[in-house]
């Protein structure tokens, strides 16, 4: 579980590096060697860590578009990842989905970039294991800001009329962008919405990855055993802006001060040593883990850029007949000069 | 461009210009207001609304919890009471989630009153791609909003177009949805080419919706198309006119009310015809331009050419994405093919 947390946050701290280099003095979004927005998840670690690990190849993950720290411990492909989010040919998604959009079927991992539409899909997942009599569950991340959507309402009900192996882990970082928790719900316990659906909730505080680990233990044990679904809150911190390039005016700093000083790595490396596991293994453990990153940054920046033609392909898995492959518009008029 | 001509003395990037609009229309009237994810103390992710917050407070810019069923659907409802609100889906993206306030309550109830109701509510939405972030972040979907019956669709792409539009839009009785494309908005963080940024005026002004913008005179070919594409349209121009090509460049400025008139009328001077559009290209903003001409000037069209999105997500990458968004080249290239 450590690993993962310490993997995820030097990921992203690596990530951080890349994607300010071409985009300094100036913050061009559209520059530099990863483009786009960046959503990073620098004091989510524990709610990834905890829950997947209970996890399995074949049990199913839908993310938001605050993914890496929940990827990482799902077990995604460290070097494909990274080699998306630069938009490489060799990505994920061949450098058509980048970050908000992982998809890692090996590991049935899912993202979308739309705030709680992973929940439905997770929905379904499960719904598709309890149709086969298959063990498998499916776990939806979403964050608080999401929770007032319909969808995330909706997939709630669905998967507790029809007793489904799902579980909803709720990061609760306090901050929708600009937004902060107070401001759009009188509901502070977010675990406590679980009710009007008859289904367990239950909040973890304080960036505590092992009693998110005992709780999602619980949880997913429950799905597991074909008892239903359960609704899981974690508090964490966002200690960066909403994406890279936020310069968080509307946050006053001392919320900022708290987000950093509450530290779910922090936090498992004291009860690590609580436990009598020594230094020299914590920073073994870190060691491995920069080293794999480092490992996986550098291949995806040697991987291929995709070729533009590429662009037309994978619209569908098979072109349904009458519909013809698309091809470039103006190569097939033949005004390339 | 003869309204850059009129208003030369202050020059606002189209946020500004869009933000001095809405601020004007809510001094007039305690019926105006704003509704919206990040609308408030973010000033809007786009800036559409930046510094609102400090004039009106958060009585009249009101953030909003993210779910816009539930905050769209309230503005059609204040609209109907009579309020003049302005509701920011803030991606046209994400319009999934909401879509049946959008179509099936914002556009209809007007018409299945009767006209008992009226729904003068402004939608405001950012489209477009050209920034990397894919598939569910770029889509520009002029077409699905101009689609259905009873909306009114506002595509601005100067600084002085926004600002006459939004006014329109506010004091407009009906809905309108006001797409407005990132890249021309003048933002920090994502440069917008020069033509946006054009002189306006301090003073109220309004541009009437189905009035299109000849925005370069030419004589050989009509290039028909908005958004950010007009200005991608007028360098091509600039490009052709080396070549000895003398392109008209006509921003459509609103698809509903659409003017077929000034589209028709270049037309039949140039006889051929080059639309561009940054949607999708079946079903789309194309085709219908395409139609038109083609039922009520077909006498007087030699040649036709369509750039579009081919129809395939926006892929992240950066050269697929240059791929499939039609460059200033591509349209050079289009123009001449049609010039044959």
């Amino acid at each position: 579980m450590y690993d993962d947390m310490v993997t995820a946050r030097y990921y992203e701290e690596r990530l951080q590096e890349e994607y300010l280099e071409g985009k300094q003095p100036a913050f061009d979004i559209s520059a530099g060697p990863i483009p786009g927005e960046l959503h990073l998840a620098a004091g989510h670690e524990a709610s990834g860590a905890g829950v997947c690990r209970h996890l399995r190849d074949v049990d199913t993950v839908t993310a938001p578009h605050r993914p890496h720290h929940v990827a990482i411990a799902k077990g995604v492909d460290l070097k494909r990842m990274t080699a998306e989010i630069f938009g490489r040919q060799t990505g994920l998604g061949k450098g058509k989905g980048g970050h908000m959009h992982l998809f890692d079927p090996d590991v049935n991992f899912a993202c979308s970039g739309i705030i709680a539409q992973g929940c439905p899909p997770a929905v379904g997942a499960a719904l598709a294991s309890k149709k086969r009599n298959q063990d498998s569950v499916a776990v939806a991340f979403l964050g608080e800001g999401a929770i007032d959507q319909g969808g995330f309402f909706e997939s709630l009900n669905l998967a507790s009329v029809q007793e489904l192996p799902v579980v909803f882990v709720v990061e609760d970082n306090d901050w929708a962008i600009s937004m902060p928790k107070s401001r759009v719900t009188d509901v502070e316990d977010g675990s406590r919405r679980a009710d009007g659906f008859d289904l367990p909730g239950v909040r973890v505080d304080h960036d505590d990855a092992v009693a998110v680990y005992e709780a999602a233990g619980e949880a997913i044990g429950r799905a597991r055993d074909g008892n239903g679904p359960t609704l899981i809150e974690v508090q964490v911190h966002r200690r960066m802006g909403h994406f890279m390039g936020d310069a968080q005016a509307y946050r006053p700093d001392e919320d900022k001060e708290r987000a950093t000083e509450r530290d779910s790595i922090e936090r498992i490396e004291a009860d690590l040593r609580e436990q009598g596991v020594e230094d020299h293994e914590i920073e073994s453990i870190r060691e491995k883990a920069h080293d794999r990153v480092n490992e996986a940054i550098e291949w995806a920046k040697d991987q291929p850029e995709p070729d533009p033609e590429e662009a037309y392909e994978d619209v569908f898995t098979n072109s349904p007949s009458g519909v013809e492959e698309i091809e470039p518009m103006l190569e097939a008029t033949g005004g390339d000069e | 461009m003869a309204q850059k001509t009129q208003s030369a003395e202050r020059e606002l990037t189209m946020s500004r210009a869009m933000v001095e609009a809405i601020a004007t229309e809510m001094r007039e009237s305690e019926e105006v207001f704003v509704m919206g994810e990040d609308i408030a103390d973010y000033g809007g992710i786009f800036d559409s609304t930046q510094g609102l917050l400090d004039e009106f407070g958060h009585e009249r810019i009101m953030d909003v919890p993210i779910a816009e069923t539930g905050f769209i659907g309230a503005g059609v409802g204040a609209a109907q009471s009579g309020m003049r609100p302005i509701v920011e889906l803030m991606f046209a993206d994400f319009f999934g989630v909401c879509m049946d306030q959008i179509y099936n309550n914002m556009a209809k109830n007007t018409y299945m009153s009767g006209g008992a109701f009226s729904v003068p509510m402004v939608l405001m939405t950012a489209v477009g791609g050209t920034y990397n972030d894919a598939a569910q972040h770029s889509q520009t979907l002029y077409g699905t909003f101009a689609h259905l019956p009873g909306m009114k669709v506002v595509v601005p792409s100067t600084a002085y177009d926004a600002k006459g539009l939004m006014h329109n839009a506010i004091r407009d009785d009906d809905p309108v949805v006001f797409m407005f494309h990132k890249r021309l908005m003048g933002i920090g963080w994502m440069p917008a080419p020069d033509g946006p940024k054009t002189g306006v005026p301090e003073d109220p002004y309004t541009i009437p919706f189905g009035e299109a913008s000849v925005q370069r005179e030419g004589s050989d070919v009509t290039v028909v198309t908005l958004g950010l594409h007009v200005h991608r349209a007028l360098d091509a121009a600039e490009t052709l006119a080396d070549d000895g090509i003398d392109a008209e460049v006509i921003d459509l400025r609103t698809l509903k009310p659409l003017d077929t008139d000034t589209v028709l009328e270049s037309v039949r001077k140039t006889g051929r015809l080059v639309v561009v559009d940054e949607d999708y290209r079946s079903y789309g903003v194309t085709g219908e331009i395409v139609a038109t001409v083609a039922e009520d000037a077909l006498a007087d069209l030699e040649a036709v050419e369509r750039l579009a999105l081919p129809d395939v997500p926006i892929p992240y990458s950066r050269p697929l994405e240059d791929e499939v968004i039609p460059g200033v080249e591509d349209i050079a290239d289009a123009v001449r093919m049609v010039q044959g």
